[in-house]
């Protein structure tokens, strides 16, 4: 059966950026604002359901070649090694930090080690999400 | 002091880069030669420290881990953990550049070498931690990885249950270890073994002070196989060779010895240590080397042999610890030497025991068998092996020139020594002690003499081989070769380890005795015509010829213990019980029935959560503060309810989905009002992924059956469904008043100075409540590989019969 779904397909090619741009930027803004880690994975998510919604598997890993297995491996391993490398700066497992430098161009920004737990949070949640939805509808 | 963190993580790190280097060297060399340089690097390492260590100096150092615990990564540095240190890296090498020659690039090699450094970093956490939860840790750590190296081949059944009888008894041991170890904690406040061991006055007299000293013997004596938890060691032969190896002389059997080792300032002195230690010990020592002489198997053999050497070791601390309980004097050195003959027999058994394992794989892998009863005359064949067996067994038997002698002859002195005590009523079993010690070392003479003569005298009978003949590759006999040195070393030079090495763990297991030199007896080998050890040793030596000259008429006596009631058959019968025990009681509950998993849940919830706040008198309503209902909360509510009320009455599963939706939106509506941006966001993408997660898999199911339960069911769920709907009201209008706990409120409004962030939200997620979101991020990865295992590797019907 041949669904007819221009409008989907149509619509989904603007959405998608904007859903993804919004995905990163409520990553960034996490920390002052509302957004994270979490919220921004999921968006980020989201948006690539619809993608996969949209149009079919084969396209979307043209322009997506990532396993989605091992990105959600990859942020697990970003959260621990964050929670680990503390231990190497001599300060409890876990310890965030956070500081602010002067950048060209942006001017004051704040630098945190939370972003880079927040960045393995998100990649989990990505990861999971997709790979879960992929799998139960690759199911035969 | 990084050095022992290094010690610790190096092979973890070399664990986790295998996989990658696997891929590049599989085609170019054997992936051994790259492990092999792991446990030597930390030989090269330890061994730089020997001169300050025999100063008696010790290196400590903290990483704070969970101080709000008093958790610390404390790594610990002093003579008896470099003992430990040097055996599990010096034998790790030797073992592994024998893999190099004993395993084919065919095996998965990746796994094995993984798992491998895996073991051997989780044995060098355990001796080098202060902390007795991260000891936990790596103690429980040796269990799993063990389990892994014993069923390496896994296709196997007989490899399959070996690993798991393992990991049963010893995480059966760790567990109440742990418990033991709580108990400590408990009664001196401290999870340093260094602070217990400092105020220990202080915790003898705690309540908890002896359950604590017996869970604690519970996790050493299932470690190290002691008696009845020995059944376990036979069986871990199942691992190929090298592991045997290695398990057997260095490393997984002595972690108990370590702990009774490291324990002893603790617990030492008191009369149930002395007697638990030293009769288990004895028992042991007796019950192995009597079981050893009727084995067939060579592997089995030194299996039992293993067994017997751990309860010598271990009986010798139990006589050490008699020291303790005089205190410093000079009475007291003798008692001490126990301890002093059990490092010494520790080392001495770890090169011998090393070099007989190393030789019965070369015997397997040449010859095909280790059957006793198709061996025999290799001799003309294999002579380096021969020699490697000759001096290995003539060690263990306590023969002279090799190091086993002299251990043998300290052990003869500390039983003799120990008549004379006269604290815990030693006085009336006085000669009970040498009675036992000296008929176990006749069977260890007899045993040993059947390892030479079945395998290497006697006639060949190739007919019963099938592989041709030949000595083994070079490569195969350097690392038992360099074990025999040290074998025949040792003899020479006692006193150089003595010196360097036994003394400075003397005073790490007697912290309040004076050291120079005085715990360390200087260790001859000819203790002059009178002394009692040798004619103890002669009289060993004469029976035991005798013994094994007429072994073929005494054998049959072995038939009087009926195979009927041995310890296995009470441990599979345990297994078997539990099994079908808890297959029946789950069956029970487990109906794979959804709705009978809800109303579980659902009764748990209301009967804990309600009544809590019952029994707690928590139900306190008060609404003077509560601000005003707007119109617009109102609809929401309406709207809320109609679409629960809706959904129950309907039929089909799409239509069910989307008044749920309605129910998510509708949340998020109100976490919108109530100004909370985050979660109105969450809840509305969570809806939006769940609602297309959904659509996918209804695709697949057939439509909503309609479904009359009777009339009893309907409305006993219906009453579980208001009871939590009310339950959950009720616990939202009280807990605004609630005030049993601290509120949390300051660590909000003080979230900017203290984690640096100004939404609150995300400071709990990634700073305050951190450790939870980390395991969250775990626990999401495994769920998402449990459903991608559950839906992609479904196994095929031909691949589910694969099993043997």
């Amino acid at each position: 059966m041949k669904i007819n779904d221009v409008i989907l397909r149509t619509v989904t090619k603007a959405v998608v950026f904007i859903i993804l741009t919004l995905g990163i930027y409520l990553f960034f803004a996490g920390h002052h604002a509302p957004g994270g880690g979490f919220i921004g994975g999921l968006v980020l998510a989201s948006g690539i359901v619809l993608l996969y919604l949209a149009y079919d598997i084969e396209t979307v890993h043209k322009g997506m070649p990532f396993d989605f297995k091992k990105v959600a491996a990859l942020g697990v391993l970003l959260a621990t090694g964050t929670a680990v490398g503390s231990l190497f700066f001599d300060v409890p497992f876990l310890t965030q930090t956070y500081t602010y430098i002067n950048v060209p161009i942006f001017g004051k920004m704040g630098f945190s080690t939370v972003t880079i737990f927040e960045a393995g949070v998100a990649l989990t949640v990505v990861g999971v999400v997709v790979t879960i939805i992929l799998s139960i509808s690759e199911d035969e | 002091m990084l050095t022992i963190l290094i010690a610790i993580l190096l092979p973890f790190v070399g664990a986790a880069l295998i996989p990658l280097l696997y891929r590049r060297l599989r085609r170019v060399t054997h992936l051994g030669w790259f492990v092999l340089s792991v446990p030597l690097l930390l030989f090269i390492l330890l061994i730089r420290y020997i001169p300050q260590v025999a100063k008696g100096k010790t290196f400590i150092h903290t990483y704070e881990w969970i101080p709000s615990f008093n958790i610390n990564f404390t790594t610990y540095l002093d003579g008896l953990s470099m003992i430990f240190g040097l055996l599990i890296t010096g034998v790790g090498s030797l073992v592994i550049l024998y893999s190099i020659f004993y395993l084919s690039t065919k095996e998965s090699l990746h796994h094995f070498y993984c798992y491998l450094l895996l073991f051997m970093g989780a044995m060098l956490g355990v001796v080098f931690s202060d902390n007795l939860m991260v000891l936990y840790t790596f103690w429980e750590l040796t269990s799993v990885s063990s389990f892994l190296l014993i069923a390496f081949w896994h296709h196997r059944k007989a490899s399959r249950a070996g690993a798991k009888k393992a990991m049963m008894i010893t995480v059966f041991g760790g567990l109440s270890m742990l418990a033991g170890f709580l108990m400590l904690y408990v009664a001196s406040n401290t999870f340093s073994i260094r602070d217990i061991v400092a105020n220990v006055a202080v915790i003898r007299d705690h309540a908890l002070f002896t359950p604590a000293l017996i869970l604690i013997l519970l996790g050493a004596f299932t470690k190290s196989a002691q008696f009845p938890f020995h059944i376990w060691l036979p069986d871990a032969m199942e691992a190929p060779t090298p592991v045997s190896a290695y398990l057997h002389s260095a490393t997984m059997v002595k972690a108990g010895i370590y702990l009774v080792a490291r324990f002893s300032p603790v617990f030492g002195g008191e009369a149930i240590w002395f007697w638990l230690v030293s009769i288990i010990g004895l028992v042991t020592l007796f019950w192995g080397s009597f079981n050893a002489v009727r084995q067939t198997d060579l592997k089995a053999l030194l299996a039992y042999s293993t067994v017997s050497q751990l309860g010598l070791i271990m009986s010798l601390f139990g006589l050490g610890s008699v020291g303790h309980y005089y205190g410093y004097a000079e009475s007291s050195i003798i008692y001490t030497q126990a301890s002093f003959a059990a490092l010494f027999h520790l080392v001495n058994h770890s090169t011998f025991k090393g070099a007989l394992f190393m030789m019965v794989g070369i015997v397997d892998h040449e010859v095909g068998t280790r059957d006793i009863r198709r061996l025999g005359g290799l001799m003309a064949i294999m002579p380096v092996t021969f020699t490697i067996a000759v001096i290995g067994s003539f060690s263990m038997a306590g023969l002279p020139p090799f190091n086993g002698f002299l251990s043998k002859e300290m052990f003869f002195a500390a039983v003799l020594a120990i008549r004379d005590v006269e604290a815990f009523s030693i006085a009336d079993m006085g000669l009970l002690f040498p009675l036992i010690a000296w008929v176990a070392s006749v069977f260890t003479f007899v045993y040993s003499m059947i390892l030479i003569s079945r395998t290497f005298l006697g006639k060949l009978q190739p007919e019963k081989l099938d592989k041709k003949l030949h000595e083994a590759p070079f490569g195969m006999l350097i690392s038992p070769l360099i074990l025999c040195l040290f074998v025949v070393g040792i003899f020479f030079f006692p006193n150089v380890l003595g010196h360097y090495i036994l003394e400075p763990a003397m005073a790490s297991i007697y912290p309040t005795f004076p050291t120079a030199g005085e715990l360390a007896p200087h260790i001859h080998a000819w203790h002059g015509i009178l002394s009692p050890e040798l004619w103890m040793t002669i009289a060993v030596i004469l029976i035991g010829t005798i013994l094994f000259k007429t072994l073929k008429k005494w054998k049959p006596l072995y038939r009087i213990f009926s195979q009927k009631y041995t310890f296995n058959t009470y441990y599979n019968r345990l297994l078997e019980m539990s099994e079908s025990g808890s297959t029946k009681l789950t069956r029970k509950y487990m109906t794979g029935n959804l709705t009978h998993y809800f109303i579980y849940i659902y009764v748990f919830f209301v009967a804990l959560i309600a009544g809590y706040f019952i029994w707690s008198d928590a139900m306190t309503f008060n609404f003077d503060k509560d601000s005003a209902i707007e119109s617009y909360e109102l609809i929401l509510v309406f709207v809320m309810i109609f679409a629960s009320i809706w959904m129950v009455f309907v039929k089909g599963r799409v239509t069910a989905m989307l008044l749920n939706g309605v129910l998510g939106y509708s949340v998020a509506f109100f976490f919108v009002i109530f100004r909370a941006p985050d979660l109105a966001l969450t809840q509305l993408v969570v809806e939006s992924v769940t609602t297309a997660l959904f659509l996918l898999c209804f695709k697949y199911l057939p439509d909503l059956m309609p479904e009359v339960p009777r009339r009893s069911v309907r409305w006993s769920k219906a009453l579980i469904s208001i009871l939590v709907g009310a339950t959950v009201t009720i616990v939202g209008l009280a807990v605004v008043h609630y005030d049993r706990f601290e509120s949390v409120a300051t660590y909000f409004n003080d979230s900017y100075e203290l984690a640096g962030g100004s939404n609150i939200v995300n400071t709990i997620l990634g700073d305050f409540r951190a450790f939870d979101t980390m395991l969250e991020v775990v626990v999401l990865l495994i769920a998402g590989l449990g459903v991608y295992t559950l839906i992609k590797l479904k196994p095929r019907k031909e691949e589910a019969d694969h099993e043997n």
